[in-house]
């Protein structure tokens, strides 16, 4: 059994990074898996932000009830709810880099012991931009990744050094993977927990990273 | 003081030149200037460089002005969904300048406020901080950016009234107020020109000073990803 398939799925991986939301919170979900992270919230008051200038970001509309002035980051179309905001690109990165978002969730490539965070470029590879990524880790109170723990190779994600080029350095506070959860600690990583019929020794054995 | 211009091309008028440099407004393909964009393309001004978040698509956005090969060079926080921007730019015809989106939306927003620069911790300790001024306050440390002051902005707004008071659409405004701000002149395309008067005045998204002139045009507002959900699964 290859690491990819041990542990939680994708949906399950988004169900337990929405644990980490609380009542009030306004939070900033990535592409991806943390994308997922909104099916879970449950009855917990969640406000999404959208960093191309919204508030209060509803799901993808009904046939039909498509709004081309109404889209995600991802640039997909979306809804508005009752509590929706809308603002310019300025502002909105205002209350990013001001530290008003409490948490953002987020996709990665690697992530380091010391919390460094790469997800957006791979040297000699296509390069598309970093987009709001950076504004993102280096503002918001609490940035939380999910992301697979090792890559299709087999080998792990979570790393003594990131080799790719930063998104952010020091910036990740917890780590969500198929195999667990780990928290960025002094010396190192802390693990929380470990996913469903994933033992410490397994959890140990795919991880670069010291563990504390 | 007439600001309202009959079609695109006659607002911009004695504002092009090569080599100039343009703020455009729009996320994606949301909020773009087309009709401006496609007057550009057929004015031919050349050696343009454009401070605008994305590059558009290839038929589509500022995608057209690469087709004709017209920019020199993008200041961008995303370009996928491009080819023929990557070619240009692999094949060294094209320069590329990457800014983290908020950091591009606040140098239009501090260029077009009279602050010539900003302290930011966006980006410290990556590949966008190398060359860059580095300064400690409190104990962090945060890199300056420098404002934004373009020749010309483009912006695509709702609605305008004659004196160019501006309100923006849902997520369409995004980068189009800052946008604006850092223009020297800034021309805007409104969906509808209404009357002085009916617009709300607690509710303008972008005050008339800031807006020169303004023309008014039918849109196609395209969809870049078109995602739904089904009526049955509520």
């Amino acid at each position: 059994m290859t690491n990819e398939s041990k542990g939680w799925d994708r949906n399950q991986m988004a169900a337990r990074a929405a644990e980490e939301l609380e009542d009030g919170m306004y939070v900033n979900l990535g592409i991806g898996i943390p994308t997922l992270v909104a099916n879970y919230v449950g009855d917990k008051d969640i406000t999404l932000q959208s960093e191309n200038g919204m508030l209060g970001m509803g799901p993808f509309p009904f046939e039909g009830d498509e709004d081309p002035d109404l889209i995600n980051a991802g640039k997909q179309t979306i809804t508005e709810l009752s509590r929706t905001s809308y603002f310019d690109s300025a502002m909105s990165f205002g209350m990013i880099r001001g530290g008003k978002i409490a948490a953002a969730i987020l996709g990665a490539m690697e992530v380091a012991e010391n919390g460094d965070l790469a997800n957006w470029m791979i040297p000699g590879k296509l390069v598309k931009g970093m987009g709001g990524a950076m504004d993102l880790v280096a503002g918001v109170g609490r940035v939380v990744v999910v992301m697979d723990h090792t890559n299709k190779h087999g080998e792990s994600k979570v790393l003594k050094a990131c080799t790719l080029p930063l998104t952010g350095k020091n910036v990740v506070h917890r780590i969500i993977t198929n195999l667990g959860v780990l928290d960025v600690v002094e010396g190192g990583l802390k693990i929380v927990e470990t996913a469903d019929g994933v033992t410490e020794t397994e959890l140990r054995a795919a991880t670069e990273a010291t563990i504390v | 003081m007439n600001k309202i211009y009959p079609n695109a091309k006659a607002a911009l008028d004695g504002v092009l030149f090569d080599g100039m440099f343009i703020a455009s407004g729009g996320f994606g393909l949301c909020g773009i200037p087309e009709l401006l964009l496609q007057a550009i393309k057929e004015a031919g001004t050349k050696e343009l460089t454009f401070a605008s978040n994305n590059a558009g698509i290839d038929d589509f956005g500022i995608g057209i002005l690469l087709q004709t090969k017209q920019v020199k060079k993008m200041i961008s926080s995303y370009v996928g969904e491009n080819a023929e921007f990557m070619r240009q730019y692999l094949s060294g015809e094209l320069e590329l300048e990457f800014n983290p989106q908020g950091t591009l939306a606040e140098r239009m927003r501090a260029g077009g406020s009279g602050i010539p620069g900003f302290y930011t911790k966006t980006g410290v300790g990556t590949l966008i901080a190398e060359g860059k001024e580095h300064k400690d306050f409190d104990g962090q440390t945060y890199i300056l950016e420098r404002g934004l002051v373009a020749d010309l902005a483009i912006v695509k707004a709702w609605k305008a009234d004659d004196t160019g008071n501006v309100v923006f659409r849902k997520t369409s405004r995004n980068f189009n107020p800052p946008a604006a701000m850092c223009g020297k002149i800034c021309v805007v395309e409104v969906e509808e020109i209404v009357p002085r008067g009916s617009l709300e005045p607690d509710s303008i998204h972008l005050p008339g000073i800031y807006v020169h002139r303004i023309i008014e045009g039918k849109h196609e507002n395209r969809i870049e990803h078109r995602t739904t959900r089904k009526r049955e699964e509520v």
